[in-house]
């Protein structure tokens, strides 16, 4: 859902992206969020948005009745596209947790004509409780 | 016979009663004052469209009386999310001016009590304010006030539309104060734990459209530290 002047992604049919040069450097996508048994479970969305400092990558992952996720992603991925994240809120059962997410681009291989190029794969390790980021980077590791 | 058709009128006036004492139960009222109104701390006012129309995109299953825009946007169709809305619009700072993307995600909540004056919605918001940062709302919204003083009087007018003016606060949560939780997600903003509030003015309200007239409003109060350290006449936004 982009149409911010130079952008290739068509817009949906009949979204008229605003004329406002301040969107002119943010890309919003909005995506049903799939679980892995491939049932639709939520929606989400990330924004990326382009700054001079810094760009900036964030989700926020919306699961009805349990609760949202807001993300931030580090703007530089790395081997093989792999880019991570960190849990920067969330909200209902989400709340007391925090975690890393890691985001990944899984091309089609199917071969079928109907098929989407591919899919974003999202990865989260939550834990409970409230650790320093430091304590938090060797649970994961583990 | 006779004595049936008096219990028959008798159950359809107790059901009448029933609904108006629902709908106009003056005990069930929403507050008018947003708790951030009195408060000291510096707060950022974004302004954005209640009408669906005016959205960058709005969408939902479908198959509401409030129809998706654009027209043909994907759906939210499947089970899980039948009772979700999806939003993004271009927010407006409080001199007018486009201050930068908002998504907001809605759906309906399990801890509606219509007995209890509840209309609950949870929902969460994203905004991105180029060269401020990013921010996520969390609440839940109360739409009671909402439904009594527009929606009812809507569908109960022979024209399917309501006129006037309202005024009220949507956020019931989960704030002690019936606050929205708001978090910052980078620029400015990163780190930041802070209070919001959304409030709407509609001006107009049609049955098979929704609001016609009206803009919606979040407020969201900045910690003490960081407005110490802002300018006295900073704007905001």
């Amino acid at each position: 859902m982009t149409g911010a002047p130079g952008e290739q992604t068509a817009l949906p049919v009949g979204m008229k992206w605003p004329d406002d040069p301040i969107l002119a450097n943010v890309r919003p996508e909005i995506f049903k969020i799939r679980n892995a048994r491939d049932v639709v479970i939520g929606v989400a969305v990330r924004t990326i948005a382009h700054e001079e400092n810094a760009n900036v990558i964030d989700w926020v992952v919306h699961l009805p009745a349990r609760g949202s996720l807001f993300i931030n992603m580090d703007p530089v991925p790395g081997e093989g596209g792999l880019r991570v994240g960190r849990l920067r809120s969330g909200s209902r059962e989400f709340q007391p947790l925090t975690g890393t997410i890691e985001e990944r681009w899984i091309s089609d291989t199917s071969g079928e004509e109907d098929a989407p190029a591919g899919r974003i794969d999202l990865v989260a390790r939550l834990i409970g409780g409230d650790l320093p980021p430091d304590e938090l980077s060797e649970e994961v590791a583990k | 016979m006779k004595y049936v058709l008096v219990l028959l009128l008798g159950v359809v006036a107790g059901v009448a009663l029933f609904a108006a004492g629902l709908a106009y139960n003056p005990l069930f009222g929403g507050e008018e004052l947003s708790p951030l109104a009195v408060s000291d701390s510096q707060t950022i006012l974004l302004g954005y469209p209640v009408v669906t129309n005016e959205a960058i995109v709005f969408t939902n299953d479908g198959e509401s009386r409030i129809r998706p825009h654009p027209e043909k946007v994907l759906q939210l169709w499947e089970s899980p999310i039948r009772q979700t809305s999806a939003m993004a619009v271009v927010l407006w700072n409080s001199r007018n001016q486009s201050a930068g993307l908002g998504i907001k995600f809605a759906s309906a909540s399990e801890a509606t009590r219509l007995l209890e004056g509840r209309a609950i919605v949870d929902s969460v918001w994203y905004l991105y304010l180029p060269g401020k940062g990013s921010l996520f709302i969390d609440q839940s919204e109360n739409y009671w006030d909402y439904l009594r003083d527009i929606v009812i009087p809507a569908y109960r007018s022979s024209a399917d539309t309501w006129r006037g003016k309202w005024l009220g606060n949507v956020t019931a949560g989960p704030g002690a104060l019936g606050t929205a939780r708001v978090t910052g997600g980078s620029g400015e903003f990163l780190g930041l734990s802070m209070l919001g509030v959304e409030s709407m003015s509609v001006r107009a309200w049609r049955v098979d459209r929704g609001a016609i007239a009206g803009e919606g409003q979040l407020m969201i109060e900045l910690p003490a530290d960081v407005s110490n350290d802002s300018e006295p006449d900073n704007e905001q936004l």
